[in-house]
């Protein structure tokens, strides 16, 4: 496998905080890799810098070998990264359906301005999307009336529609009810799987990421304290400590 | 009957509700033309507001067709020629400025679009040499397709030119916002930067709706000058501005048939009640808006509709 993504010496700060400092990490193409640690540690940081939400003080970051630092967000788009947000970001005066058709005509081409948004290919492409993520259903609901966990996956739908190689995700379980979660996720990772997306998301659910990560980052003060599969930095005594501690019982205590 | 042709029945019946008044009652002809023309500079004004944006500037392209008629009546008499012209200088100035107000949201587009209005307010008043200054410019008799008309022929062109442009732009403006472009619009008023992380430009988006819109203000300012046969600066001071969007919210912005029912009604509602009422006038016409607001707030097009919904759904 070959890195995706490579950051080199990321650095930002907002004031006094670090919100980056220095870090260095590449996604290698097809992997999931999570991003752990606690609320402040630069994780969102590290996905705005990525898709040019935020610029870095310093450093670099290449994608599929062309450098995309402080690029503007559609430059970035354009060349195949996407994002979820934490709070999703979906026109809510337009419905599941449209929001979807929207995303695809993004990446068709907006301007034309005599032929209807659902025209017959793009409204079967968003129904097939909707589909997959099981929001069929629900395609024909104005956006702001869905509940949270579908607002999540329609989000993340947006995100796919653009059909992008790396898709960056913020929280895709956070504000989801417990008993939602794991069929989202599976949802979720099986569309991923299927499109070949490489997948880079937020988590904090230890559970998900055991699941589902081919690799965890554990971020800390604006810094990866460790790097690795999920079995092995999970295990490890001062991530379960200085990470996990408040979040998930010591392993033996789980399976007791 | 799907919307689009409920809409596009409605949008003939009122045309030919139009034509019929204007035979009964020819001093009429004058205000409907008038109507039709402010209806189409409104046009432009909702697709701002399916942005979510509110220009209380756009009278300066209203004045700025206005006074390309005016300025080239004398050398260039045709009126098709003319409305050409004038579609084209409004084309190219909301191109510009849109190039450097589409940067800007909400009060701040708002209020940037009101002070450029007011620039060329003053400069019309104040370059007398060329304008007239507040005395204005009289637009001298026109020909169409090179022929002189008698007043009465000359009336009926003009406001069969505004009809025709009138069902033009609302049909181009119901296939615009049902696209992906004016689909974005709405996208912009909800959530921008979503916009901008799916690869689009918002403020292109934006941009396209102003020029459109100014356009559609130039061309409504030709017909004007073309109705009034007179121009002055007050075509593009701050209460023309307000007047559009006086008429923008009356009429709804829900719909593309909100424009001209709203500019029909301010037409209408102006020309009787200061027949009857001289001095109270403005007060009527600010009732009548206060009381869109309080218990219509999708105008007259909103309570139509409802209306026509509820119909079809029983």
């Amino acid at each position: 496998m070959r890195a995706l993504l490579e950051a080199r010496g990321l650095r930002l700060a907002f004031g006094g905080v670090k919100a980056a400092d220095g870090i260095d990490l590449d996604v290698m193409e097809h992997e999931f890799l999570a991003i752990i640690g606690p609320n402040g540690a630069g994780k969102t940081t590290f996905i705005n810098m990525t898709t040019g939400y935020l610029k870095p003080q310093g450093g670099t970051i290449t994608y599929s070998g062309a450098e995309i630092t402080g690029r503007r967000p559609r430059d970035i788009v354009r060349r195949g990264v996407a994002r979820s947000f934490q709070l999703p970001q979906l026109f809510s005066e337009h419905t599941v359906e449209e929001n979807a058709a929207l995303a695809i005509a993004s990446r068709e081409g907006i301007w034309s301005p005599f032929a209807p948004l659902l025209r017959p290919a793009w409204r079967q492409e968003a129904r097939e999307l909707l589909d997959r993520f099981g929001l069929l259903p629900v395609a024909g609901q104005r956006a702001d009336a869905l509940n949270e966990g579908t607002r999540k996956l329609a989000d993340i739908a947006m995100a796919v529609a653009l059909k992008p190689r790396l898709l960056l995700m913020d929280e895709p379980t956070s504000g989801v009810a417990a008993a939602e979660k794991m069929g989202i996720v599976e949802t979720l990772v099986r569309v991923l799987r299927d499109a070949r997306v490489t997948a880079v998301f937020v988590e904090h659910d230890m559970d998900v990421v055991e699941r589902f990560a081919d690799r965890v980052a554990v971020w800390s003060q604006g810094r990866i304290a460790a790097l690795g599969p999920p079995a092995q930095v999970l295990a490890d005594p001062a991530v379960q400590r200085d990470v996990i501690g408040i979040e998930r019982p010591a392993a033996g205590v789980a399976h007791a | 009957m799907t919307q689009p042709r409920i809409e596009l029945l409605l949008a003939l019946l009122g045309a030919a509700a139009m034509v019929l008044a204007a035979m009964a009652t020819p001093w009429l002809k004058f205000v409907l033309t008038l109507a039709l023309a402010k209806g189409i500079a409104v046009l432009g004004i909702m697709l701002l507001l399916r942005a979510g944006q509110v220009s209380f500037g756009h009278a300066l392209y209203v004045a700025l067709g206005a006074y390309t008629v005016a300025f080239l009546a004398p050398s260039m008499p045709d009126a098709a020629l003319l409305l050409v012209a004038a579609a084209l200088g409004t084309t190219v100035a909301g191109l510009l400025i849109g190039l450097f107000v589409s940067r800007y949201r909400e009060i701040f587009f708002g209020m940037l679009n009101l002070a450029l209005s007011m620039v060329f307010y003053s400069m019309l008043e104040k370059f007398y040499h060329y304008t007239r200054g507040t005395d204005g410019i009289r637009v001298p008799s026109l020909t169409v397709a090179g022929v002189p008309l008698d007043r009465v022929s000359y009336e009926w062109t003009i406001f069969g030119m505004a009809l025709v442009l009138a069902l033009g732009f609302g049909v181009f403006a119901r296939v615009y916002l049902a696209s992906p472009l004016g689909q974005a619009l709405s996208a912009i008023k909800t959530r921008e930067t979503r916009l901008d992380f799916m690869g689009v430009s918002s403020r292109n988006v934006l941009l396209s709706a102003y020029v459109l819109s100014a356009l559609m203000a130039g061309c409504a300012g030709a017909l004007i000058a073309m109705t009034s046969r007179h121009v002055t600066p007050l075509l593009a001071y701050w209460t023309a501005s307000g007047e559009l969007v006086f008429i923008a919210i009356l009429g709804g912005a829900g719909g593309v048939l909100g424009p001209f029912l709203g500019a029909a009604a301010y037409e209408l509602v102006r020309v009787y009640a200061a027949a009857t009422v001289a001095d109270m006038w403005q007060m009527i016409l600010g009732a009548v808006l206060l009381l869109v607001i309080l218990f219509a707030r999708g105008g007259i097009w909103g309570l139509l509709s409802s209306r026509l919904q509820r119909g079809r759904v029983a």
